[in-house]
């Protein structure tokens, strides 16, 4: 069996090579090919699971070695995979939802003209993250780390003719490239403390290890999950990368490749387990950005910015609940494949509101969608209830335990980190209220699309044209089928991994598993959420609900406006980093020319002036040449005269 | 007469013409000078040669002059040359090596 | 005796060059493809030489040796060990691109017909022809004094290459690139011939030491190490320090590492970009090679003394060309600055004394060749279509011709290093084998790999991405033999990337002998070395 492991990667690999290198052939059916090879991968992986269900649970982890990839002395690098419940988790998430996102594509992106070069990155992403997910040590990881890095780029600045389009890809891999500094030092560290960075070896002999080792190397993992998660303070990718087409946000920017900070850190366990202080900087990191990213999803009006905060909040959790050690992994996984599930559902539910509108992203100039978009309101709705946490569904479940999980911690750490998380489930419930009925509910507020200068290659609906209402109506199946697909999972899954705690029980022999004692019952846990989640959704409804909205935004308040520029976070890189470092280059552009070069030049030049000097004394005059020669014969004479005096 | 006195005139005349090379730019002129200088120092040398009581000096002095005379047939010649170009005998007209 | 192999591999494009230059000044076109035969002789050869080769045998093999100057014992020796072997195989590999793709760099301009004595293209393609000859023998060299012939002797072809073939566009009457390609010849010339002079000095001395001590002298490398070995040669720790550094000083220009660096630009700048890629992938590698065979060898004392210093200047190197290139406005300006950034990693690798960092800096030596080549020439193709080296003067590019900007983006991937392309796991292995014995050095190094992505970003950025801009629009696409070019060079960056293992199968015994050389090991694991 373990025999199949490496087509779950060779698959969409090959569907990306092909679209990438076949031309236009294929422009006609790529979408199709690269469909069908993200599905074969998922059915590869269903096998696997089937497979692995067989199996009892201290025997579920399969291995492949393909070959020895960089053997360097004591340094061995393979190419070889490990399939264990965590990856296979992931496999499914990553492969199912990407199939379905594929599907979502056909449709979303049938006017580009450039769509067979859409399914190959796209296969390319799965690719990779597959890879992330499945590579049986650190630096393999890192090839599928920078895999999805690379194909997230791509994706991003997918329209590159939109110039904020190119700037926001280049923003978002060169702030994961900061990331991956942490990634590759954490490897070199295991090296020269290990001597291998394969995952077996090392997570086994962690506890060996002294704890300021592991501190470094943790922390080093956190600067890395940092970067791909979009955690603070390397978060201010995110926001700009919804500049990618609304597929692209919802398979990579939601659903899957944000996530694999929280693989990393729940993969590394045995690491951070060892290193109390690098977890207390997890949940830190976790506990700010859950907040950081619910109060910029407060202010943002951009549909896809809402939910890019929403996300940074959500995977804030995660990291949250992993950085909790034992009592959290479980839950910071089972959080993740739910948010996996309504998050892409909620993108897909803003793309195609978007597809119907002429591509507005701004809710203010929404408003009242609800009939005209039954399918999507439905879908997106269920996704809405899903990650407030309204009990019964996904969310709920997911959540909940987090939140019980925080206050489990312990001491003053745990009712600060408790009360964060459940300040976080109150905004939550807030900001996506407020999307909800800024988009599907009250009064109608569209406006006239501008014509746009560049033919824009946003699929445009049948209506586009420049200067005309919107006329929304509901997209193709094609799009349809995958939002109730993923509605479907936002309703049942948290349910359906809670029964019986089977999702605890799957995944318990690979992460480990220990209950926390928690200073509150989980009833009472349960009770403050929801009473929490009341006093969010009622304010949003106070706000945007009762009374009509203003299509162009209020003021604010100075929160309100620094929340629109998601809290500075711009700002404060610019300051910071991109203003002294162009000051820099400038600097040491001017110092090579001058100073670097100005020596050697100067050398040069002291040499040309000297000669040219000397070259006057070679005048021609017969008598400045007698006068050197009489001056000379007198210094002669003086100096022997002297020498015989002395 | 004391000798010396020789000496001191032979200085004079040295001196006499290293100014008038020096100075003066007419070619021919230098060329004077030079032979003054020249002749100075054969002056000397003949002084030396009775100060000292051996022939040395004299027999120098010779080869000074038929140096001299040698010298002064190039020389004239290669004067006269540029003289016939140039229409002058300036010395510092002179100051390329070409015509 | 055996066929001399390694004679033949340098022989024949010398031979090439010289029929090249003789063919008649109407058959341009004739002149190019016998160029081209004969680069690609040169690669069938060094893929023999590569066949033959041993990993596992002797140390230097293939080996040629004959008097040569006996009066002062020169030898005409070679020999090559594994990381010799990857370097040959990389200039064979490179030169017969480097002519596909300056094909019409050399031709004549219009209004000016080429006659008997002014044949520009046979010249332009006899010249390249010829350095790959003399770098070639200088990877083989054995010899020290055999070596510096060398060493020094290509500077004359490359003078040329570089002082009388610039960009077509400049080249029609324009005074000024003229003077700055003369400019950034005479420069090139200077600098190396300053180290050059240094080098001539340090070896005369090695000359005198060993002639003091074995009676006779020699500059056998083989020879001196053996007798280092046993104790018939010994030198005091002042006199190997001087030698080290009149050695080093010639390699540290040609490398080139900061402060030593300037020329490159200049010379990359002002050069078409084949002969760019000739100085930056071929030519600067007999310094990095030249530093690991002669320098740590000859003097293992000496280099173990100035290694401090080296790691700091070349950790200056790595951030100092990254930032610099960050800050260029001129394409191929910045591939320097970025290959002056890529240098500083090998010289980095190689002074690390780990086997992982002087391995990966070998593979280093030659990811870096086929990967600077591959963005510079695609940097040449597309500077050839609009006349200009300004990135300003460009931008989107990818719009108008997608394969270029792909081919483009890939070069530039491989720039910085991105996991999957061959350039990763030279950067990789430098890194954590600098980073197991200086660990600040080693994520000072990490440092570049952020800039590196903000320099290659930028320049795709402004390039290739954004709204077409006017002058680009009616810019085609990659032509058959643009594309006969940069393919193969991607296709061998993904396949080293991926597989390298045949390659670190020939680098790793000559890495091991070297490290025992300089009596290094590398450090144990922190846990093995508690137990």
């Amino acid at each position: 069996m373990e025999n199949i492991i490496g087509l779950l990667v060779a698959l969409p690999l090959l569907g990306a090579a092909v679209l990438l290198c076949g031309g236009r052939r294929l422009d006609r059916t790529g979408h199709w090919l690269g469909t069908i090879l993200a599905a074969s991968s998922f059915v590869v992986g269903a096998v696997l699971f089937a497979d692995m269900l067989g199996r009892s649970g201290d025997d579920r982890t399969l291995h492949q070695f393909l070959f020895s990839w960089i053997p360097v002395g004591g340094f061995r690098a393979d190419v070889a995979f490990q399939l264990d419940q965590l990856s296979m988790t992931f496999v499914l998430l990553i492969t199912g939802v990407g199939t379905l996102i594929h599907i979502y594509s056909i449709g979303y992106m049938e006017h580009d003209e450039r769509r067979r070069r859409f399914f190959g990155y796209l296969n390319l992403f799965l690719a990779a993250m597959v890879l992330l997910v499945i590579a049986d040590n650190y630096l393999l990881l890192y090839v599928g780390w920078e895999g999805v890095g690379l194909a997230s780029y791509l994706l991003i600045g997918f329209w590159q003719h939109k110039p904020s389009a190119a700037t926001a890809a280049k923003k978002a891999f060169i702030v994961n490239r900061v990331g991956d500094m942490g990634l590759s030092i954490a490897i070199m560290l295991m090296f020269t403390t290990f001597g291998t960075f394969a995952f077996g070896p090392v997570l086994k002999s962690a506890g060996d290890a002294s704890e300021g080792t592991l501190t470094a190397i943790g922390l080093m993992l956190l600067l890395a999950a940092c970067g791909k998660s979009a955690q603070v303070p390397l978060q201010s990718w995110l926001g700009d990368a919804m500049e990618g087409p609304t597929p692209v946000s919802a398979l990579i920017h939601a659903a899957t490749m944000v996530t694999a900070g929280v693989y990393l850190i729940t993969r590394s366990g045995a690491i951070f387990n060892g290193a109390p202080d690098a977890q207390l900087a997890v949940v830190t990191v976790g506990a700010v950005t859950l907040l950081f990213g619910a109060i910029v999803g407060c202010a943002k009006d951009d549909i896809k910015k809402a939910l890019a905060g929403s996300t940074m909040s959500q995977i804030g959790y995660m990291i949250l609940a992993a950085g909790l050690g034992p009592i959290g992994y479980v839950f910071a996984i089972m959080h993740l494949v739910t948010h996996g599930f309504f998050k892409a559902g909620l993108f897909l539910g803003a793309g195609s509101v978007m597809h119907g509108m002429n591509d507005e992203v701004d809710m203010r100039k929404f408003g009242g969608l609800r009939k005209y978009m039954p399918i999507t309101y439905v879908t997106f709705g269920l996704g809405y209830l899903a990650i407030i946490g309204f009990p019964g569904l996904s969310g709920f479940w997911s959540k909940d335990k987090i939140i019980e999980a925080a206050f489990a911690k312990g001491g003053t750490e745990g009712w600060i980190l408790g009360a964060a998380a459940l300040l976080g489930a109150a905004i939550t419930a807030y900001y996506m209220t407020r999307v909800m009925l800024l988009t599907f509910f009250g009064e109608k507020r569209w406006q006239p699309t501008p014509s746009p200068d560049e033919p824009s290659a946003e699929p445009a609906a049948d209506s586009a044209g420049g200067g005309e209402m919107p006329h929304p109506h509901e997209s193709p199946k094609s799009m349809t089928v995958p939002m109730i697909v993923l509605a479907f999972g936002s309703v049942f899954a948290g349910g359906l991994f809670s029964l019986n705690d089977s999702f605890l029980h799957w995944l318990e022999p690979v992460t480990g598993h220990s209950h926390g004692h928690s200073p509150l019952s989980a009833l009472t846990v349960t009770l403050a959420t929801m009473a929490v989640l009341v006093v969010g959704v009622a304010i949003a409804w106070a706000q945007y609900g009762r009374k009509p909205v203003p299509v162009t935004a209020p003021r604010g308040s100075l929160l309100t406006r620094a929340a629109r520029r998601d809290l500075l976070q711009d700002d404060f890189n610019h300051v910071a980093l991109v203003t002294p470092g162009q000051y820099l280059t400038r600097g040491l552009v001017y110092l090579d020319h001058s100073v670097v070069d100005g020596v050697v030049n100067g050398t040069a030049a002291a040499f040309g002036g000297l000669s040219g000097r000397m070259r006057k004394l070679q005048n021609g005059y017969a008598r400045s040449y007698a006068v050197s020669m009489f001056g000379g014969a007198a210094i002669l004479i003086a100096a022997t005269l002297l020498m015989r005096a002395v | 007469m004391n000798p010396v006195n020789y000496l001191y005139l032979a200085a004079l005349l040295f001196s006499i013409g290293a100014a008038g090379v020096l100075i003066r730019r007419n070619a021919i002129v230098v060329f004077m000078c030079v032979e003054l200088m020249l002749n100075a120092c054969n002056l000397a040398f003949v002084t030396f040669s009775r100060m000292h009581g051996n022939l040395d000096g004299q027999i120098i002095a010779f080869f000074t002059m038929v140096v001299a005379a040698a010298e002064v047939v190039v020389g004239l010649a290669i004067i006269v040359m540029i003289f016939r170009s140039r229409h002058s005998a300036s010395v510092d007209d002179a100051s390329l090596m070409k015509l | 005796m055996s066929f001399p192999l390694l004679t033949a591999t340098a022989v024949v494009p010398a031979l090439g060059a010289i029929a090249t230059a003789a063919v008649p000044a109407a058959k341009r076109t004739a002149a190019k493809w016998l160029a081209l035969l004969f680069s690609l002789a040169t690669l069938a050869l060094a893929a023999l030489v590569a066949v033959r080769f041993e990993p596992g045998g002797d140390r230097y093999q293939l080996t040629e040796s004959r008097s040569w100057i006996a009066d002062f014992g020169v030898r005409y020796e070679l020999g090559v060990d594994g990381i010799a072997v990857a370097l040959i195989a990389l200039t064979a590999v490179l030169v017969p691109f480097v002519i596909l793709a300056g094909w019409h760099d050399a031709d004549p301009l219009e209004g000016k017909e080429p006659n008997r004595r002014w044949r520009p293209t046979q010249g332009f393609f006899a010249l390249i022809l010829m350095v790959e000859a003399m770098v070639v023998i200088s990877f083989e060299a054995t010899d020290v004094f055999l070596f510096y012939i060398f060493f020094e002797a290509m500077l004359i072809p490359m003078y040329f290459l570089i002082g009388g073939f610039g960009d077509r566009a400049h080249a029609a009457g324009d005074d000024e690139a003229a003077k700055q390609r003369s400019y950034a010849a005479v420069k090139f010339l200077l600098y190396n011939l300053a180290g050059g002079l240094i080098m001539l000095a340090a070896v005369i001395g090695l000359f005198v030491v060993t002639s003091d001590q074995l009676g006779s002298g020699t500059f056998s490398l083989q020879e001196i190490v053996r007798a280092r070995g046993a104790g018939e040669l010994t030198m005091d720790a002042t006199t190997e320090r001087l030698l080290f550094l009149g050695f080093f000083f010639a390699f540290a220009v040609k490398a080139p590492l900061w402060p030593l660096h300037t020329w490159l630009p200049n010379a990359m700048g002002e050069s078409t970009a084949p002969v760019a890629v000739l100085i930056t992938a071929v030519v600067d590698k007999v310094g990095t090679f030249a530093m690991l065979r002669f320098c740590l060898q000859l003097f293992p004392e000496a280099s173990k003394w100035a290694t401090p210093v080296i790691v700091v200047l070349a950790l200056i190197s790595i951030i100092y060309g990254a930032l610099l290139a960050v800050g260029q406005r001129d394409i191929k300006r910045l591939v320097a600055y970025a290959s002056i950034s890529h240098f500083g990693f090998i010289v980095l690798g190689i002074f690390a004394m780990t086997t992982q960092g002087q391995s990966g800096a070998t593979l280093y030596m030659v990811n870096h060749g086929i990967s600077t080549a591959a963005l510079m020439l695609v940097a040449g193709f597309l500077i050839s279509r609009r006349g200009s080296r300004l990135i300003a003067d460009y931008g989107g590019v990818q719009k108008v011709a997608p394969v270029l900007a792909g081919t483009f983006l890939v070069g530039g991937l491989a720039t910085l290093s991105l996991p999957g392309l061959a350039p990763f796991v030279s950067e990789f292995l430098v890194l954590v084998g600098t980073f197991s014995r200086y660990p600040a050095a080693g994520i000072v190094a990490t440092l570049g790999i952020v800039l590196a992505a903000l320099y290659v970003l930028v320049l795709y950025q402004r390039t290739m991405t954004g709204p077409v801009k006017e002058s680009v629009r009616a810019m085609p696409d990659l032509r058959i033999r643009e594309l006969a070019v940069v393919g193969p060079l991607i296709a061998l960056l993904l396949v080293l990337g991926v597989y390298p293992k045949p390659l670190t199968d020939i680098v790793n015994p000559a890495v091991q002998q070297t490290m025992s050389d300089v009596h290094q090991k590398d450090p144990k694991p922190e846990l093995e070395a508690a137990k």
